[in-house]
């Protein structure tokens, strides 16, 4: 009881102020025909954003639109629509942005190889920075350096 | 074989060269969030005909509309709910807004019991032409609607050309929506 009361303040301190869609209030919990059926809704609606919540996952998320676009990513399975296929239904409707993981496309070069790309210029970074250091050279024969 | 004093003045200059980046990246981060909107979605369905649909009219249970019932002039869609304190709050712009008469507005009333949508009019008024009740929100899921208040400017040929999502506030009329009524030649 405490346990839940708990969960309720803290769900409640989570939900952003600003929140316009509307809290399940009548959450019905979908049934799954088989467990092969449940295993692959739960790895679906843990690829796709909740489109309210932001930082969310659909799987995760108690708003209303959470609860119907679930029930949605259900109904289109049992339409016999592949995984893909889904994605872009919501893709059509929400935009990207339902994607957890962005497609690989001009506008997401930059967030897909960027990390690489930082990568890359640090490893340059120190790899001229050792090199400056290594005497490879003969010191001059100048003894006026004080080093 | 390079000058000593190159390699030097170039060390010097790399902290305020990477301090400069920095605080552009800083600059631009501030200059993207001036927005107050920045956390609306763009819609996929802007220049796409509106999608397909028949629902209920509020209060009229047997009473079915289509999209195609409404092709043919242009329309606002505004997305409300009684549980939705945004609706409550730009509720008195879409009401100077349908005094205009410049098109009708058309309410999308979204997973609300029919009797609070209802009581919810009859208390705060009604600018709606027609209102769609949305009960169990699939309509809503093709329209791409996410939260509410959304409104919808849809084109006498079907096309949705302009959307906002959140409330309407005079500015939003005046700087976007009437501009695109000036655009789409709506009088």
């Amino acid at each position: 009881m405490i346990r839940a009361l708990l969960l309720a303040i803290l769900i409640g301190l989570a939900w952003p102020p600003d929140a316009r869609a509307q809290v399940a209030a009548d959450a019905t919990p979908l049934h799954f025909e088989s467990a092969s059926e449940e295993r692959r809704f739960h790895r679906m609606v843990a690829e796709l954003r909740c489109v309210m919540c932001q930082n969310q996952s659909l799987a995760d998320s108690n708003a209303q639109i959470a609860h119907d676009l679930r029930r949605e990513v259900l109904e289109l399975m049992r339409q016999g629509m592949d995984d893909a296929a889904i994605k872009s239904h919501l893709v059509a409707r929400y935009g990207a942005f339902v994607l957890y993981r962005p497609q690989v496309g001009p506008a997401t070069w930059l967030l897909w190889f960027g990390p690489l790309l930082l990568l890359g210029a640090g490893g340059v970074v120190i790899w001229r920075v050792v090199a400056s250091r290594r005497p490879d050279r003969p010191l001059p024969p100048d003894d006026t350096e004080t080093w | 074989m390079s000058a000593p004093g190159s390699r030097s003045a170039r060390a010097r200059w790399l902290p305020l060269i990477v301090f400069g980046a920095i605080l552009s990246l800083l600059a631009a981060g501030v200059w993207l969030s001036r927005d107050p909107d920045r956390n609306a979605l763009p819609s996929p369905l802007i220049g796409k005909l509106a999608p397909a649909f028949v629902l209920p009219v509020l209060g009229e249970p047997e009473r079915l509309v289509s999209g195609d019932d409404l092709r043919g002039a242009p329309y606002l869609l505004n997305v409300w709910g009684s549980w939705c304190p945004g609706c409550r709050e730009e509720h008195a712009v879409i009401e100077a807004f349908a005094r205009t008469q410049r098109l009708p507005v058309i309410g999308f009333n979204w997973k609300d019991e029919p009797e609070d949508a209802t009581r919810w009019l009859a208390q705060f008024g009604n600018p709606y032409a027609l209102v769609l009740a949305d009960y169990d929100g699939r309509a809503a899921i093709d329209w791409g609607i996410y939260g509410a208040p959304e409104t919808f400017l849809v084109d006498g040929d079907g096309i949705i050309v302009w959307k906002h999502v959140g409330p309407m506030t005079d500015a939003v009329v005046r700087d976007q929506l009437l501009r695109q009524l000036d655009r789409l030649d709506i009088r």
